[in-house]
């Protein structure tokens, strides 16, 4: 299996297979010695040649976070041949969605159904614990669908509007 | 001795006292909000009463509804915990009516120390060092104007009535001191519903140390050694030690006995904290009194080997003090870390959620006072801290080092935490020398970087290794199908984890025509 790997930015090309009961595993064209055990789900001990690591895994919002012991990285998975493994919230049209990060309720709209947006202007703002978050466009587009109107309580990971 | 006490609180500290209760073999009694039945705290007690909706002022903050809990359940004591009603003065009375023995100082004392004010005009008459100022609340502008051009600028306007930074200004010269009063006390006002303020000299760049006290019903009082606790933001603590790495023995015994004077003028029972803002040149003055048992206590019972919650159950129960003053030792170091549900890369904004997984650390020299468990969820309504994490070791190196690698081993899924905040104090080089005072943790945070905090953990080289190891783990995660359950994942991936694994790649890699 061959994927297309981003972590925070940097791309790989991973090829990863399992064989004669352990795994074969290239990595941008290197041969790298690996083994794996799932430890619980979003969990594996991890062993790199000698060295040997937890990595713990986490979705949230449509995006995944991957912690290498206790440093964390931002990560995204593209199986190119299947749909499967696609990281959520995205697709080939650059259609992204904007999630509620906490749960909260919707107290304002900063934009319209149909209206265009910059990147990281502020779409909707949920209130929680009395405090006020802004949920950003993450591109520059428009704003093809809002889910949610003031008053609407929301959980993580919700899906607040869609930018296309 | 008590046969059943009723915990008025949540959260780690109800976890805290219900233990200790089952450690005495007294019968735990808890309360609990809509939004707390399945709270860890309810899960270790012996019974359970409801008390009302979400809202503090709806729960945990209504007389009426413990007290009536109180008497259903048979408890002959309360413990009121910190925070919520643990500092109410009418509420200690209304105890003491009920006949509930209320598990702290009389309403009097509380009342004495409640007030800034009053409690400073109590330490004149004691003879105890303050911080030069007004002991009254001001009256005007011009009595403001005169006192701080007496006692010199800088100058803090602060609210008699409450802390936490509210009504609170610092005054750096003569023209902004109207407009500062003014803010100050509609600040107040809303917070505390009292706007009454005062002023005092500003102290630049002090360390607040504060002094553990203890006094049985017998008149018998002692200190139990100081706490440094400059690591605040927005005068919130973050981070306390015991012992304070500035205060030998000669400074310990100094402020114990003045801590024990303010104790004593207060007409003091039970545990209780004498707060010192401490200069440059070591000198000490009286701040405040906080009549409860705080947060940061377990740094305290860790260097004396004391248990402070039995003892405060004891003292209510109307036993002597078992030891004296001079039995008192201070052994080790201990360092505690308050793990808040908060988003360190976004301005510490709360972060309530579901808790997916929670690997939490243990070993020598580590304890973890928790109020969390895996499968919860943060509520929204209360005060976001979660755990307690102390480290203690033999000297202050050994506490840091012990609780470094427990923040390694800490790790709580589905919401933020502070954790990495912590990593990143006890790396810093101040730190690491005690240079600390109340602007550390501003100026820790001010501190130019462009990634987030978690990333400053590993140097460069060190992350670009990593950054390989997350690669192929992300290509293995999703070859499994194994992401932890975020929002939106499917139940399927929780199931038995190694046939599943071994099936589900045996089948993908059928299905890709591999071996």
């Amino acid at each position: 299996m061959t994927y297309e790997v981003t972590i925070d930015g940097k791309h790989y090309r991973l090829e990863l297979s399992r064989a004669d009961g352990g795994w074969s595993c290239r990595l941008d064209g290197r041969e790298v010695d690996v083994d794996a055990v799932v430890i619980r789900p979003g969990v594996l001990s991890l062993r790199v040649a000698n060295q040997v690591y937890e990595v713990k895994c986490e979705r949230v919002a449509g995006d995944l976070q991957l912690w290498v012991g206790s440093t964390s990285f931002a990560a995204e998975v593209r199986d190119p041949r299947s749909l499967r493994g696609r990281s959520r919230g995205k697709d080939d049209h650059g259609v992204r969605e904007l999630a509620a990060s906490m749960p909260g309720k919707v107290v304002r709209l900063l934009a319209l159904e149909g209206s265009d947006v910059e990147a990281g202007a502020g779409v909707v703002v949920v209130e929680a614990m009395k405090m006020q978050n802004e949920i950003k466009s993450p591109k520059k587009g428009r704003i093809q669908k809002i889910l949610v109107r003031e008053g609407t309580a929301v959980n993580a990971g919700d899906i607040l509007a869609i930018v296309e | 001795m008590f046969k059943k006490i009723l915990i008025a609180n949540r959260g780690e500290i109800a976890v805290r006292v219900i233990r200790a209760c089952h450690e005495m073999g007294i019968i735990a009694v808890a309360v609990y909000s809509d939004v707390d039945r399945a709270s860890l705290h309810l899960r270790h007690a012996d019974e359970a009463y409801p008390i009302g909706g979400a809202a503090a002022t709806e729960s945990y903050l209504n007389f009426h509804k413990i007290l009536e809990a109180a008497q259903r359940s048979g408890a002959d004591a309360i413990h009121p915990g910190y925070g919520f009603l643990s500092e109410n003065a009418a509420f200690a009375q209304a105890c003491a009516d009920a006949g509930v023995k209320f598990i702290g100082p009389t309403a009097a004392a509380m009342e004495t120390m409640g007030s800034k004010t009053r409690a400073r005009q109590a330490m004149e008459r004691a003879g105890v060092p303050f911080v030069p100022g007004t002991s009254h609340g001001l009256e005007s502008v011009e009595q403001a104007q005169q006192v701080a051009a007496r006692i010199g600028y800088p100058v803090m306007l602060k609210a008699a009535a409450g802390g936490g930074g509210k009504g609170m200004r610092l005054v750096h010269a003569h023209d902004q001191l109207k407009s500062s009063l003014e803010a100050a006390r509609s600040e107040a006002e809303r917070s505390f519903g009292n706007g009454e303020v005062y002023l005092e000299k500003a102290i630049l760049n002090p360390r607040h140390i504060e002094m553990q006290v203890l006094a049985d019903e017998h008149g018998n009082t002692v200190y139990l050694g100081e706490r440094e606790c400059s690591l605040q933001r927005r005068h919130q603590k973050v981070l306390e030690e015991a012992p304070s790495p500035i205060v030998d023995p000669e400074m310990r015994r100094q402020m114990g006995e003045v801590a024990v004077r303010v104790a004593q003028a207060a007409g003091y029972t039970n545990a209780g904290t004498v707060e010192f803002l401490v200069d440059q040149q070591k000198n000490f003055y009286f701040l405040e009194m906080n009549t409860r048992l705080q947060v940061e206590h377990p740094v305290t019972e860790l260097i004396t080997g004391l248990d402070l919650v039995h003892l405060q159950i004891r003292i209510a129960a109307g036993e002597r003090l078992p030891f004296n003053q001079d039995d008192l030792q201070i052994r080790g170091h201990a360092i505690e870390c308050r793990i808040y549900a908060e988003d360190p890369d976004n301005n510490y904004f709360p972060s309530p959620g579901k808790i997916t997984m929670l690997l939490e650390p243990s070993g020598p020299g580590i304890r973890c006072d928790s109020g969390m468990y895996e499968g919860w969820t943060v509520p929204t309504d209360y005060d976001p801290l979660l755990a307690k994490l102390i480290g203690y070791g033999a000297d202050r190196d050994q506490a840091t080092g012990r609780l470094m690698r427990a923040l390694n081993e800490y790790f709580v899924g589905g919401i933020k935490t502070n954790i990495s905040l912590f990593r990143r104090i006890l790396r810093d080089a101040d730190f690491r020398a005690a240079q600390l005072d109340t602007g550390f943790l501003d100026r820790l945070l001010s501190a130019k970087e462009d990634t987030p905090v978690d990333s400053k953990i590993a140097g460069p080289d060190e992350r670009g290794e990593l950054s390989d190891v997350a690669a192929i783990a992300a290509g293995m995660f999703a070859a499994l199908g194994l992401a932890a359950n975020g929002p939106g994942e499917s139940e399927a991936a929780a199931a038995p984890v190694r046939a599943r694994s071994v099936s589900n790649w045996r089948s993908t890699s059928r299905g890709e025509a591999l071996r």
